[in-house]
């Protein structure tokens, strides 16, 4: 006698169970605090806010603490928890020219005004394993750092631009779309684009700016600058009719100097790519900037290649990782109706040539 | 009981009213695809998110609420989503499909005939019936407006030369109205006649996609065929073996490895509904 | 060409193209172009690449918005700018009315669906409905251009580069447009290819009484093909008239050079 299979509800909930159970783990060993991830495994924590697009390191250490250490699985329950938040205003934009940099450097000059600051970068270590970390209760050289303070810190393509070098970026006072808000539209302005990819995964967004670099629409980028700094955040109080700063955060932002255009008539100017993400996220600044570039062909009359980083709508809709492993791991859910409904075609069809065939013998 | 820590029905009130007003336009012009902001939810994209958010926006404290999946309210995605909304409206729930105010559904349409007042809302993953025939959305969206369908019967008649046979048996593209060719989710092509001229109002979300599209009631939909290849919908050539129905969608199911298989109704409520009435199927025990 | 006198009577242009101008920034792409074709009428337009004509080619089928000027078409309901339209109506316009034979064929045609289904799409875009009928209709199409039957249901990769522009003729013809488009309907074909294309077609706008608008920078395409010619430098017509008259007695020095550096045909 054939029992319809039961007990979804029972599976679920002592999978729930056993899922806590593994992820903490042997209980002999000392349970991780939501302090220690944020302060040891900041750079986890800096991916989880930028991508969750939620500026809160404690929610994102207790996501990564949750979700066992997948970072896709951390920023969808930041995302996830993002939805219920009620929207109480929008900020005036960051001032990231008054940034307290910790790390500023450039790569089209070999100084300039505010100076070149390495700061806590991986890029010169020797990337062999530390065995001295294995052990516990190790001890730090303390390191010469200067107190970072917000002071003026001028970006190079204004130095650029001074001279009409670059191609202007005047401000706008428009408030730009929404990504979270509106339904996307293509083709979309700039702005919207930028969203996208700011909270799009840093592996897509970096294979993207890893493909033009190969060739694949091509810009000729160079790291005009490269800023992680805190920046303050204002926001415009209307019983008050002036901006006051609500809190500060830690930003990342990139400016590429690219390929220049012009014309007989128009004299060549060197074109600018952006990059902006929370946190100490450098990698991500920096594909982004060369994405933004690439996906901009049309506005600075370039020719489309049919790259894959100049499809807009190929980049916009394929960067969402949220989107992306969800509809990815869908396909493990029960699809039987379907499948039966292939199965009876595929006899159906097979019995038909196969009748043809036992005919035409 | 309801969680208090979220509003009822888990969305905010201003995001209800955003889809809400997706869902209207959608009624008002019925297959056409209503683009909207679809929030991020507490469950993966590609689990029903859509229709998750439209059942969120159409559900009140009154609603008598039933979720299926392939047919079944006791697959595990089904019990998942039915929980979610228990625990964030506190609503009544039921497995029978006539006394459902709200049914959620993944891939099947109840074999049990809908009435009028019901709800029935589609989880549907790629919401362009063009999608396959063209990727750009910018260009699948003025194919609709210009209603240049062209394409989609190119499709079927590339089925008919290779295969003989329209060769596509879920996700059967249709045509609302006379107007929009609409992809009525991937249900089995079983279901598709049960689309036209339905009692209830059928809600479609694509979460992932960001559309809402809507078939209200008593609204005239055909399934896309050529006069001489008319469209068949077709299930196994069984009844049911454990309650001896022979209308309705049927799972087939391996029982052994002795290439023993057997096959039950998809749909486990009107199953139940008729083994309880008396009806005995092959392999099937009289109720007791 | 009595046919073609005979429809040269008739009062009516069944296409009148009026000032039409095209710039990219201050380069000119065409200027000013007008003339008329009427019912049965084959119009050429040669000149060299970058001579404009295919932007005016472009401008007229409405793959490209000029600055200025009209082009009014014969429509049923009576003539109307088609410049002005609204794009559901021109894209009406395109599989109905009008067609447009591209140069390379994997431009005009579907790559990925069969011969028979690249001939039927026009057909279901207006509304045929009967699998088998949309399929004779097909066969006897591919018969007309001289592709075997049996190959109905290949897709064009397998074909030859000739046998892909035939097949690319009979998508457009069969569900006899009022008006067609080439542009450099034999270009990069060989040239025996080229011959029995040309040949093709021409039995095609007899047989049809088609009106059409060829551009090519070929001669010998526009005189067995063309009726009138019009004769395109630096995106200026220098030159028009009827064909035989253009080629044999052409009368700007731009159009005697033309001539001179082609082979007689």
């Amino acid at each position: 006698m054939y029992v319809a299979v039961k007990g979804g509800e029972r599976a679920i909930d002592n999978a729930h169970a056993w899922l806590a159970a593994e992820r903490r783990g042997d209980a002999a060993v000392a349970e991780l605090s939501l302090a220690q991830i944020r302060a040891q495994l900041s750079l986890a924590v800096n991916r989880v806010m930028a991508e969750g697009s939620l500026y809160d390191a404690d929610l994102a250490a207790l996501a990564i603490k949750q979700s066992r250490g997948d970072l896709i699985e951390a920023i969808f329950l930041i995302r996830a928890y993002r939805t219920t938040l009620p929207r109480l205003g929008a900020s005036v934009p960051v001032e990231t020219a008054q940034m307290a940099v910790i790390r500023r450097v450039s790569a089209t000059f070999k100084d300039l005004p505010g100076g070149q600051v390495l700061g806590p970068t991986f890029d010169y270590t020797h990337r062999l394993l530390d065995f001295k970390l294995a052990a516990e209760g190790e001890a730090l050289a303390a390191p010469a750092t200067a107190a970072a303070d917000l002071a003026d810190v001028p970006h190079v393509t204004g130095f650029l631009n001074r001279d009409g070098l670059i191609e202007a970026n005047p401000r706008s006072a428009a408030q730009p779309a929404d990504l979270t808000r509106e339904p996307m539209e293509l083709p979309a302005s700039r702005a919207l684009r930028l969203q996208a990819i700011t909270r799009g995964d840093e592996g897509f967004i970096l294979s993207m700016a890893y493909s033009t670099q190969r060739g694949y629409g091509r810009t000729h980028a160079f790291v005009g600058e490269l800023r992680i700094g805190m920046v303050a955040v204002e926001m415009e109080i209307p019983e008050l009719g002036f901006a006051v700063e609500i809190g500060e955060i830690e930003l990342t932002e990139c400016e590429t100097v690219n390929q220049f255009k012009g014309s007989k008539t128009e004299p060549p100017q060197f074109t600018r790519g952006y990059g902006l993400v929370f946190g100490q996220t450098e990698r991500k600044a920096i594909a982004m900037s060369l994405v933004d570039r690439s996906l901009r062909w049309a506005e600075l009359g370039e020719e489309n290649s049919g790259a894959p980083a100049q499809d807009e709508e190929f980049v916009l809709m394929h960067a969402d990782n949220i989107q992306a492993t969800g509809f990815l791991e869908h396909i493990k859910l029960p699809h039987y109706v379907d499948f039966q409904s292939e199965l009876e075609l595929v006899r159906k069809l097979r019995a038909e040539v196969l009748a043809g065939t036992e005919a035409a013998e | 009981m309801t969680d208090q820590a979220y509003n009822f029905a888990y969305l905010d009130e201003q995001t209800k009213r955003m889809i809400r007003r997706a869902i209207l336009k959608g009624v008002a012009v019925p297959g056409y695809q209503v683009p909207f902001a679809s929030r991020e939810m507490p469950m993966p994209y590609g689990w029903g998110t859509g229709g998750v958010q439209v059942t969120a926006a159409c559900l009140v404290p009154e609603d008598r609420l039933k979720v299926i999946d392939q047919g079944a309210d006791d697959t595990t995605n089904a019990v998942s989503i039915r929980k979610f909304f228990q625990r964030v409206a506190g609503v009544a729930v039921t497995e029978a499909t006539q006394e459902a105010t709200l049914i959620q559904t993944r891939h099947r349409i109840p074999d049990t005939s809908l009435s009028a007042g019901q709800i029935l809302v589609y989880q549907v993953p790629i919401p362009e019936p063009l999608r396959f025939l063209e990727p750009r959305e910018s260009e699948t969206r003025k194919m609709h407006e210009l209603e240049d369908y062209g394409l989609m019967h190119v499709k079927l008649y590339e089925d008919i030369a290779r295969h003989g046979q329209i060769a596509t048996s879920y996700a059967y593209p249709v045509k609302v109205e006379d107007r929009y060719v609409m992809d009525p989710s991937p249900i089995p092509k079983f279901d598709n006649p049960k689309l036209s001229n339905s009692p209830a109002l059928q809600l479609f979300g694509a979460g992932r996609e960001q559309r809402i599209y809507a078939l209200p009631p008593f609204t005239h939909v055909v399934s896309l065929d050529f006069d001489d290849h008319p469209f068949v919908p077709s299930k196994a050539d069984h009844a049911c073996d454990l309650c001896d129905a022979s209308d309705s969608y049927l799972d087939e199911v391996i029982i052994d490895d002795q290439g023993g298989r057997m096959f039950v109704c998809s749909d486990t409520d009107y199953c139940g509904g008729r083994r309880a009435a008396g009806h005995v199927g092959r392999l099937g025990e009289e109720a007791i | 060409m009595t046919m073609t006198l005979q429809n040269l009577a008739k009062d009516q242009p069944l296409l009148s193209v009026q000032g039409l101008s095209k710039s990219y920034g201050t380069r000119i792409g065409c200027a000013d172009i007008s003339f008329d074709l009427f019912p049965g009428e084959v119009m050429g337009i040669v000149g060299e690449s970058g001579s404009g004509k295919s932007t005016l080619l472009s401008c007229m089928a409405g793959h490209m918005a000029p600055d200025a000027g009209r082009v009014i078409f014969d429509t049923a309901s009576g003539p109307r700018d088609t410049v002005q339209m609204a794009e559901a109506e021109r894209r009406r316009m395109a599989r109905t009315d009008w067609a447009f034979v591209h140069q390379n064929p994997r431009d005009g045609l579907r790559m990925g669906v069969s011969a028979g289904g690249n001939v039927g799409e026009r057909l279901m875009a207006v509304g045929a409905r009967h699998y088998g009928d949309i399929r004779d209709t097909a066969t006897d199409w591919l018969g007309r251009v001289e592709i075997a039957a049996d190959r109905i249901d290949d897709r064009p990769r397998a074909f030859s580069g000739g046998m892909q522009q035939r097949l690319q003729i009979a998508r457009n013809l069969v569900t006899g447009p009022r008006l067609v488009f080439m542009d450099e309907p034999t270009g990069g074909l060989d040239v025996s290819v080229q011959a029995r294309l040309l040949d093709l077609l021409r039995g095609l706008v007899r047989e049809m009484g088609l009106s059409a608008i060829i551009v090519t920078h070929d001669l010998a395409v526009v005189r067995l093909l063309a009726d009138r010619l019009m004769v395109m430098k630096d995106g200026h017509v220098v030159e028009q008239g009827l064909t035989d008259q253009v080629l044999d007695d052409p009368q700007h020095a731009y159009t005697q050079l033309l001539v001179s550096s082609v082979l007689q045909v």
